[in-house]
């Protein structure tokens, strides 16, 4: 079983936004709508000042309150451990989207929730997710975190990284390389 | 100094910037479903103790009305959904982790049962009532010598639907101010007063007035202290519950909550009741008109407090 993840380099991020236009551009994100953004923090006092560069999306978190909260089983999760919404199995009740605490899901105009799918019809092909793939200072390593030699795996073992908010108990997936 | 912004833009509508999920539907769906509880708890407990006749607006009476709340209760939650025509998704399965799931079960089975318990009293309220067809006939007589067990079955399924309007916000730990277990019961003995108080409103019958005004005070007495303990433990617990409760301790809902849900909706009730008791001429539309709406402004407070508290981006507020 495969256990897929992200890493997002803040090293590198330079927050030119292009996640977030190939994410909308791939999985025809209705306008005004995002599955993925960035995010822009600032700590310190002048002239001692740090910045750190995130693109955020949904973390496919191991512990998902999403999936505990459907009370349909729309919200599941796939291979690799990819959390998805069933379209046809989501009554909109909204639960899923109060239950994240990273505010990484919406209702989609057709009424079902949406959020980001780690671009599961792209990993199927073997290819990297959407965002991934056009990052132009290849900032996001996507990958499997069962296989020992896989880039996301050394990128680990090798670098300092968090994840957002773990105190929420989630369990994410999507780690940030310090 | 610490500064976070989101660079890309992010502007989901009903998310951004302050989550917006739940707007009037799920607020008053709360109110009728605690009101219902309440209301079918306390008509099954006095049939059960064989005070049918000496309460007969508890007994037989308030119980007409729950089906039609509760109607429009579930009319107001089939509002919410944005994906309506897919509702019946909810009874494909059981879920258990999901209160939601449970919840809608739940409302499956009290639901026929609440008519089916106005039914049987039907006859007794009204000495004309003939139903139609001889078969609907039989079927009442058949439920009627049942009482007791749709009685027991009544009083277990209203304390989990009193109960779970509550359990149904503590379980989102993503947004604090809902986090807490002492929603669950505060919700269900709020449920249980406001049915007391509906009672009330309807009742002519001094005694009947009387003992439902005495389960009244005790059950605002609990729920004063609930309320207290609620903020005794975001006080002592950690920093995003703080700001869940200062939300209440000077933040935007300070006067809200305080003047209408517990001045107007617990302390003036029940100081009203004490001093009917001790003889005060007050009318008792008064407490129980207040509980009442006390009750349904606690709910869309609580509902939309919980909405703005969270852990990330508390600067796009």
């Amino acid at each position: 079983m495969a256990r897929y993840a992200m890493a997002i380099d803040t090293k590198r991020c330079v927050g030119c936004t292009d996640c977030v236009v190939a994410c909308q551009t791939e999985n025809n994100v209705p306008v005004g709508y995002c599955r993925d953004w960035i995010v822009e923090e600032t700590t310190g006092t002048y002239p001692e000042l740090h910045m750190e560069i995130r693109s955020e999306r949904c973390n496919h978190c191991e512990d998902a309150p999403c999936v505990r909260s459907c009370p349909t089983s729309a919200s599941h999760y796939a291979d690799g451990g990819i959390v998805l919404v069933d379209h046809d199995e989501c009554i909109g009740c909204k639960a899923c989207i109060t239950s994240c605490p990273y505010d990484a899901r919406f209702v989609h105009p057709e009424g079902y929730v949406d959020k980001c799918t780690f671009c599961i019809h792209r990993v199927k092909e073997g290819k990297d997710p959407a965002c991934v793939s056009v990052c132009p200072t290849h900032a996001m390593i996507f990958g499997d975190l069962e296989d020992e030699n896989s880039e996301i795996s050394e990128a680990l073992k090798t670098r300092k990284h968090k994840t957002l908010i773990p105190e929420a108990g989630t369990v994410p997936h999507v780690y940030y390389l310090l | 100094m610490k500064e976070i912004e989101i660079t890309s833009g992010r502007m989901n509508p009903g998310i951004d910037p302050v989550l917006h999920a739940w707007g009037w539907e799920i607020p008053v769906y709360l109110f009728i479903g605690g009101l219902v509880a309440g209301i079918l708890f306390f008509s099954a407990l006095f049939f059960l103790r064989g005070k049918t006749e000496q309460y007969p607006t508890t007994v037989k009476r308030a119980p007409l009305l729950t089906p039609i709340f509760l109607a429009i209760g579930l009319f107001a939650l089939f509002l919410d959904l944005t994906h309506k025509l897919y509702f019946w998704r909810l009874y494909t399965t059981i879920r258990l982790e999901s209160p939601m799931s449970w919840g809608a079960w739940t409302l499956l089975i009290i639901f026929p049962l609440s008519v089916i318990w106005s039914a049987t009293w039907f006859k007794e309220i009204f000495p004309e009532w003939n139903w139609k067809w001889s078969f609907l006939n039989r079927l009442d007589d058949w439920f009627t010598a049942y009482r007791k067990v749709l009685a027991w079955s009544l009083i277990f399924l209203s304390i989990i639907l009193g109960m779970y309007t509550g359990i149904l916000l503590s379980a989102f730990n993503a947004r604090p101010f809902w986090n807490t277990s002492i929603l669950g019961p505060l919700f269900l003995v709020s449920g249980l007063s406001t049915g007391a108080a509906a009672i009330m409103l309807m009742s002519k019958n001094k005694a009947e007035r009387q003992i439902m005004s005495k389960i009244d005070i005790s059950l605002i007495g609990i729920e004063i202290f609930l309320i207290i303990h609620l903020f005794m433990g975001f006080l002592a617990s950690i920093e995003v519950h703080v700001q869940a409760a200062e939300l209440f301790l000077g933040g935007p809902y300070t006067a809200v909550f305080w003047t209408f849900v517990f001045t107007l909706g617990l302390v003036v009730p029940l100081i009203a009741e004490l001093l009917e008791w001790r003889g005060y001429h007050i009318p008792v539309k008064v407490p129980a008109f207040l509980v009442l709406i006390g009750g349904l402004v606690l709910r869309f407070i609580v509902v939309d407090a919980g909405q703005t508290s969270r852990w990330l981006y508390k600067f796009m507020q």
